[in-house]
């Protein structure tokens, strides 16, 4: 099954008397198990792209299958309970609560889904050990580094078992050997858990650990190829 | 989301942030504090009064002289002098009565051995002790024999006793002077304390009434005479039938008014404590404001902290929370401020009152329902004053939140 369909996708902003077309018609599907790059010039639709795959915004027209269910017309609180328990988000600027711990940090979602409290843990530390952060639970945000911030993010995206991680620009705030780490860190998840993930970035490199890279230009898919020489 | 995790999450959130939920509770803590020391000092001063004019019994009507006119000019109450013993034994006739004693009283100094101390000497009748319910603690009351016979026997207020025989021996058998002339001493009266004016009703020396007419004061008159009602239902009618006779004896006829004025104690004590009900009304009512004050501290500092928590709320919301979560989270966190600054405040206010207490000697009381009803009032205004913040919160588009800078 297609985690992810969507059939001429669009999007419009109206500010006042103009009005940006920041998705064109946009055409993807998405299988179980890919990880995928978006990529293009600055202006090119992909986060807005990724905020409507994530049900954060609604389309303006189009069609939206999230796992064969038409969700492009659905209201904020079934958004909410979809992203939930369906969805992973990792943002560029990791978003982790302050002056919380890693571990709280990470149980969050699973507040929101109502998992009980005893397996909120156990699923957190689980997680945070699959990316290599479990000795940081106690740790605050301002006593980690960028890489170990966006790692327990990645722990965070996971509790609740998505069907789909959401990562726009994970590594854009990252030096680059931390954004390899983390990007090996993605493409391990992709390989050996199956997780399913669309993640952007402008820089080649960082596209070149995803098996399907996509290109945006002007609020349309100018390119969709496969990469069959992942980097690792 | 059940009220149990939305309180973790609110409490979580406060702990996060204790200097900021510290300063926005200051408001409340302030209003209930203040709260509880106006009602508490306003119950305690109605319920001393209540006390007080409850131990002179709720029996007891006060005839006092009425005003004189002397060319045009007139006097206060008790100017006049028209009130004799005769007056007080036909009142004492009367059937809703139960006993009347005259009260000639006496500033000046009394005299024992090497000590003297001014004091109140008041000339009464045997039957004193029933009208004021006061008993002798030591030694023993004068009788009506003495009366008659203007006996110069004293019984002394524990003050007086304390004054005048400092070195502690029983002064039974002891002679005071008092203007030149010496009085035996047969009785101590047991101690009643402060009066409701903050009187000293123990520094008094009690002699027969006939005694201080004869040889202090040389008037035929005395300054007022306290009757007992026959029982507290009949206040009213032994105060009528008082004045109906007192009119007689006194032979006025309208439009001439009354040259005495009868007055019961309770319904002076029911004015005193109206008025100080309504006291207190007011001073909570104030108190009140400032609760609403605080109320607005909180609207105040939670909407900055929606502003500041924006990038938070953003979060919260693309990992699942609905709006009505995220309203729920910062209602809780309001009110649970309000509601905990609700509980410090009751405490300082328990302190300050207890401070009053202690430094001004001032009688206080705290009235429970008002505990209650302070906490209650400061948790609804937690509600009132927390949900135009939370729902500025719970309105916050995801996307925009999570991209504030
Ligand atoms: N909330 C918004 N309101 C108005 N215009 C927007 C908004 N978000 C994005 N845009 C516009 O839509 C276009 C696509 O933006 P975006 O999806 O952020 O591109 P990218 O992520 O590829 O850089 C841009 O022209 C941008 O200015
Ligand atoms: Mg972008």
């Amino acid at each position: 099954m297609h985690v992810l369909s969507v059939r001429d996708l669009r999007k419009r902003y109206v500010l006042g008397e103009s009005a940006v077309q920041a998705l064109d018609g946009i055409d993807l599907t998405l299988e179980r198990g890919e990880f995928v790059a978006i990529m293009g010039p600055s202006g090119s639709g992909k986060s807005t792209f990724m905020q409507i795959a994530g049900m954060l915004d609604t389309p303006t027209s189009g069609e939206y299958l999230f796992e064969g269910a038409d969700v492009s017309s659905l209201n904020a609180d079934a958004r909410a309970a979809i992203r939930s328990r369906r969805l992973g988000f990792v943002f560029q600027a990791y978003n982790l609560l302050p002056r919380t711990t890693a571990l709280d940090n990470v149980e969050l979602p699973m507040v929101y889904a109502g998992v009980p409290d005893a397996q909120r843990r156990q699923t957190a530390l689980e997680k945070m050990t699959l990316v290599g952060v479990d000795r940081l639970a106690d740790h605050h945000p301002n006593q980690m580094s960028g890489g170990q911030q966006q790692r327990v993010a990645i722990a965070r995206a996971l509790v609740n078992d998505p069907a789909l991680i959401l990562a726009d620009e994970p590594t854009g705030a990252l030096d680059t050997k931390t954004s390899a780490d983390v990007m090996r860190i993605l493409a391990r998840l992709n390989e050996e858990q199956g997780s399913t993930i669309m993640l952007v970035t402008h820089e080649p490199d960082i596209a070149a650990y995803a098996g399907r890279i996509v290109t945006f230009r002007d609020g349309r898919i100018v390119a969709d190829v496969r990469n069959d020489r992942r980097a690792a | 989301m059940t009220l149990r995790a939305t309180l973790r999450l609110a409490l979580a959130a406060l702990v996060r942030n204790k200097a900021r939920s510290l300063l926005t509770m200051l408001g409340i803590v302030i209003g209930v504090a203040a709260v509880i020391v106006t009602v508490a000092i306003g119950a305690g001063a109605r319920i001393s009064v209540q006390s007080s004019i409850d131990s002179l019994g709720s029996n007891l009507i006060v005839v006092q002289p009425g005003s004189v006119t002397t060319s045009g000019a007139r006097s206060g109450f008790g100017g006049a002098s028209t009130l004799t013993p005769a007056d007080g034994m036909a009142i004492a006739s009367l059937p809703g009565v139960a006993s009347v004693s005259p009260v000639v009283t006496v500033r000046t100094q009394v005299v024992a051995g090497g000590n003297n101390w001014q004091t109140t000497v008041s000339g009464v009748a045997p039957t004193y002790t029933f009208v004021r319910l006061q008993s002798v603690a030591s030694g023993r009351f004068f009788s009506q024999n003495e009366v008659a016979s203007s006996a110069k026997v004293a019984v002394l207020g524990q003050t007086v006793v304390d004054q005048l025989f400092p070195n502690g021996g029983s002064p039974l058998g002891s002679t005071i002077i008092v203007k030149g002339a010496p009085f035996s001493v047969i009785g101590v009266m047991t101690p009643l304390g402060q009066s409701a004016m903050g009187q000293d009703q123990d520094d008094t020396v009690l002699i027969p009434y006939t005694s201080a007419m004869e040889r202090l004061t040389g008037e035929t008159t005395v300054n007022s005479l306290l009757v007992s009602a026959a029982s507290s239902d009949d206040v009213d009618l032994a105060q009528q039938e008082i004045t109906q006779l007192l009119e007689q004896r006194h032979r006025i006829v309208p439009p001439q008014g009354d040259d005495f004025q009868v007055r019961n104690l309770q319904s002076i004590a029911q004015a005193a404590s109206q008025t100080s009900a309504v006291m207190e009304f007011l001073l909570a009512g104030v108190a009140a404001v400032s609760l609403l004050v605080g109320g607005i501290g909180i609207m105040n500092i939670m909407m900055v902290s929606v502003t500041e928590r924006t990038r938070e709320i953003g979060l919260r919301m693309a990992v699942g929370a609905p709006g009505r979560t995220i309203l729920h989270q910062f209602l809780t966190e309001s009110i649970v401020l309000a509601t905990i600054g609700g509980f410090i405040g009751v405490a300082i206010g328990l302190a300050g009152t207890a401070l009053v207490a202690l430094l001004a000697r001032w009688p206080t009381a705290v009235p429970f329902q008002w505990v209650v009803a302070s906490v209650v009032f400061a948790a609804l205004v937690g509600i009132f004053f927390g949900y135009a913040p939370a729902r500025k919160a719970a309105s916050l588009h995801p996307i925009e939140a999570l991209r504030f800078e």
